[in-house]
């Protein structure tokens, strides 16, 4: 038996009230919020955060001990780089062997959603990992920029093990291909552009129909045996108008996160299909429906294992992440974040490119956070000091060439200094600074993220997350890691 | 033996001080120019008399030859070098270790910074290609992590620590209000400097030295040869420099509280001039405040308070221009900013007037005038727990 395995979502930390939207601009704004990607996350760092929930505790950069992955695919509508593989950023930041091939299947929402039903479909015989992150925007005043929203999830797909049993199998699945000009953006454009909404009801009407009653035909079902309906696409009324009419019980038919969230593009099936598998039981029969140039339908049924994997230690839902966030980000800082509201910038240099030769010498550093132990011996025992970033001699006993590489990236640690620095440079000013000692030695000055300058404090406990530092004048993203505030 | 140290084999025969400010009529070439000249005057002897020179600049020039093609330097060995904020302190050692080994009789050494041509706040520097894991904190936030860790080993509210900070403020202002190439020459109220914008942490505008021009130079010869120059030459008593090794942001032992280098190159200057008190001993002290929590450790790393004690002599007056021990009677850093390559050589310069009884009445610091007559300058150059930290001990006597 071959199905997923693993899952785990990312939302980011800010919400940005629909009213707020309305409140600068006029109109009616909505009821609810929408979950924002901070000015320091692109689909990229939100990819990794959901990857690292997956792959063995929020932190561990090991790779998931023990775990053989065939493969990792990266899928977003909004790739931080193109020509170049945004994939292998993430390979580096988890410590993926290097024999794991790692690709992107970027472009338009459909990317996502085919490349889990791909991996769905060889889960018998490859363990794949499967990383959808979307930060979806529109032009001020727009409907997508009201109702969407910021995610990623990271699905682990492949065969049964004893380690890693699966949790869902996929029993059917079907797509329908639609060529429709419901919605078109030219690469590098801020929002997509859209025809009228009443179009797309009806050109997709047809295809979401032909499909999910074609793959409830393999699975030998009839929509009252559904017990978890998952309806996700741009268009809100076409998902919803579908979900009432496809005969499933109402009961059954999943929240879409449209309140709480919105819709979150490539990462939106699998974020909703997430949250259903948090709830669901053994031998429920899950369906998710995505509605993107054209229909999918993949057909899952619960297993045994599920109920154990979820109660495993530590482990957060996708409902903890989702009110986790802080409401109240103003308009002006989200359009701003965006890219659409330039502010006048700081009388400083920018900050310099990171360059590739010393950025590939320091690959595990950079991107996995990977610094040094201290294996001399000293007094009968071993030194033991760690280092970040890796040094080649000692800081403690001065013995060279007895290093071995250590992550920090799953330690915890705590804010032994702090600085709220009005002068650098910050995409987002003022830049908090901490000196952060690791919990079983190390220290190391980092920048503090999804803090409120107001309120965070020396002893604050705080955890590693995967964020872009800056993007240079010429495009070149400068990843690295930051601190948060410990959940 | 940390150095053997050259007291009283070099002597200091003439200096020269450009105004430091914003100068923005005078480019780098200009005022190494004025600075050398002004020394080369004040010694007596003219550009051809100089054997050679040593010219510290962080970033306003590169090679000896930002130096000879503004001087017009006719062929003669002219080394550039840079030790960050220490970089002005250098080009001072290194000239009188070169002169003290006999390989030269004369030589000036000569700091310049054009800091105001760039178009930034602060200092900006430029840094090797590098992998982009730095956090890219500015300096005062860097030295900002000094505060609340003093204030709370000693035990100190955060409004104790801030009417301390600002008491250095306020010192330093008042002596530069009394110094004509001061930038700033205006006393300034503790209510002001305490309530200035912040600009990283419990640092405020105020607690921060300015971004400024400026350039010092001064010549040396060996003392037995001094005499020919001018009756009152200064003898080099110490020279001393420590780079750490960088372990204090990686090392969680560390503890914001002190300087080591400064530590360890005090011990070093102090053994090497025979100092063992130096609070009663030294007429006066230039020492490197960057920032106020800066001068406040300095005092302790320095030798001139007991740990722990420091704040509540800041209080007391005992650094101030009428205590116990003059610190920074020119104004420091804080009144002159800090042009990199030149601060070091302006922290002699004042010790080249002070102990020459040629400071300005009102500013003149008593203790010479009651018979001290060694004077300490001091630079710090990175930040706390990795730089570089220079002392250098000059007297107006031989031995």
């Amino acid at each position: 038996m071959g199905g997923i395995i693993g899952y785990g979502v990312y939302v980011p930390f800010y919400r940005l009230e629909r009213s707020a939207i309305a409140e600068a601009l006029g109109g009616r704004g909505g009821k609810g919020h929408r979950s924002v990607a901070s000015y320091d996350e692109d689909t990229t760092t939100m990819g990794v955060e959901a990857a690292r929930t997956v792959l063995g505790a929020e932190g561990g950069a090991a790779g998931g001990a023990g775990l053989h992955l065939d493969g990792l695919a990266f899928a977003t509508v909004v790739p931080a780089y193109t020509d170049k593989t945004n994939a292998t950023a993430i390979h580096a930041a988890l410590g993926l062997d290097a024999a794991v091939p790692a690709s992107d299947r970027t472009g338009s929402v459909r990317s996502a959603v085919l490349a889990l039903h791909d991996a769905l479909d060889a889960s018998t015989r490859r363990t794949l990992l499967t990383v959808a992150s979307d930060i979806r925007t529109g032009l001020p005043g727009s409907s997508d920029e009201a109702n969407g929203g910021d995610a990623a999830v990271a699905l682990l797909t492949g065969p049964s093990s004893a380690g890693m049993p699966v949790l869902a199998e996929p029993i059917a699945m079907s797509s329908v291909t639609g060529e429709l000009l419901d919605r078109w953006r030219v690469p590098g454009a801020p929002a997509s552009r859209t025809w009228e909404e009443r179009f797309g009801e009806f050109a997709y009407g047809p295809m979401v129909e032909s499909a999910f009653a074609r793959a409830l035909e393999q699975a030998e079902l009839k929509p009252g045996d559904v017990d978890h309906l998952v309806v996700t696409g741009a268009h809100r009324r076409v998902a919803e108008r579908f979900a009432r009419s496809s005969g499933v019980r109402a009961e059954s038919i999943a929240d879409g996160l449209s309140d709480t969230v919105g819709y979150c593009g490539a990462a939106h099936m699998g974020l909703v299909l997430a949250d259903v598998l948090d709830r669901a039981r053994p031998g429920d029969r899950v369906v998710a429906v995505s509605i993107a140039d054209g229909a999918d339908v993949v057909v899952l049924r619960v297993t045994s294992a599920l109920p154990a994997y979820r109660s495993a230690q530590g482990r957060t839902t996708v409902r903890e992440r989702v009110t986790a966030g802080r409401t109240g980000l103003g308009y002006a800082n989200f359009l701003a974040w965006r890219g659409l509201l330039e502010r006048d910038p700081p009388r400083r240099p920018d900050p310099a490119r990171p360059a590739a030769p010393p950025s590939l010498r320091s690959e595990p550093w950079k991107f996995a956070l990977v610094g040094s132990r201290c294996t001399a011996p000293v007094g009968g025992t071993e030194c033991g000091a760690r280092h970040l970033p890796p040094q080649l001699v000692c800081m403690t006993c001065r013995a060279r060439g007895h290093m071995v590489p250590h992550s920090f990236a799953g330690t915890p640690g705590v804010v032994s200094k702090l600085t709220i620095d009005h002068l650098a440079y910050s995409p987002n000013p003022p830049l908090v600074a901490a000196v952060v000692d690791f919990d079983g030695g190390g220290r190391y000055r980092f920048e503090l993220t999804d803090v409120d300058p107001a309120t965070v404090a020396m002893g604050d406990r705080v955890a590693m997350t995967f964020r872009r530092l800056y993007t240079t004048t010429d495009g070149v993203h400068d990843y690295f890691w930051k601190a948060r505030p410990a959940q | 033996m940390a150095s053997k140290g050259i007291r009283d084999r070099v002597a200091i025969v003439g200096m020269g001080c450009t105004a430091f400010g914003e100068n923005w009529d005078r480019g780098a070439d200009d005022m190494v120019v004025d600075s050398v000249h002004a020394a080369l005057g004040s010694a007596g002897i003219g550009i051809d008399d100089v054997d050679a020179f040593w010219f510290g600049t962080l970033q306003s020039g590169e090679s000896g030859l930002s130096l000879s093609r503004p001087l017009k330097i006719d062929y003669r060995p002219v080394t550039r070098l840079e030790n960050l904020c220490a970089t002005g302190s250098e080009a001072f050692r290194n000239a009188s270790y070169a002169v003290a080994s006999g390989a030269y009789d004369v030589a000036v050494a000569v700091g310049v910074e054009k800091l105001k041509d760039s178009g930034y706040s602060g200092l900006v520097r430029t840094f090797p290609p590098a992998d982009g894991t730095a956090a890219g904190i500015s300096s005062p936030a860097v030295f900002s992590f000094v505060a609340p860790a003093y204030a709370a080993k000693y035990g100190l509210t955060e409004e104790e620590m801030k009417e301390v900070m600002s008491r250095i403020a306020w010192k330093n202002h008042h002596n530069g209000a009394r110094n004509p190439l001061a930038q700033y020459q205006s006393e300034v109220s503790m209510e002001t400097i305490a309530k200035s914008p912040r600009v990283a942490g419990m640092l405020g505008v105020y607690d921060c030295s300015g971004v400024s021009d400026g350039s010092a130079a001064a010549v040396i010869v060996r003392t037995e040869d001094a005499e020919r120059y001018r009756p009152d030459p200064l003898y080099v008593k110490a020279l001393a420099l420590a780079a750490g090794p960088g372990t204090g942001p990686i090392d969680q032992s560390y503890d914001y509280t002190t300087f080591t280098e400064v530590v360890r190159s005090a011990e070093d200057a102090y053994r090497q001039a025979g100092i063992t008190d130096p609070r009663r001993e030294l007429a006066m002290a230039e020492v490197h405040d960057c920032f106020t929590p800066t001068e406040l450790v300095l005092m302790e790393d320095l030798g001139f308070a007991e740990r722990g004690k420091a704040w509540s002599d800041v209080l007391a007056g005992a650094f101030d221009l009428d205590g116990e021990l003059a610190v920074n009677p020119d104004g420091g850093l804080k009144s002159f900013g800090h042009p990199v390559g030149a601060s070091g050589l302006r922290m002699l310069y004042e010790c080249w007037l002070q102990l020459r009884h040629e400071a300005p009445a009102e500013r003149q610091v008593a203790a010479v005038e009651a018979g001290r007559k060694l004077a300490l300058t001091h630079n710090l150059g990175g930040g706390p727990g990795e730089c570089v930290s220079f002392v250098g001990i000059v007297g107006s006597e031989p031995g």
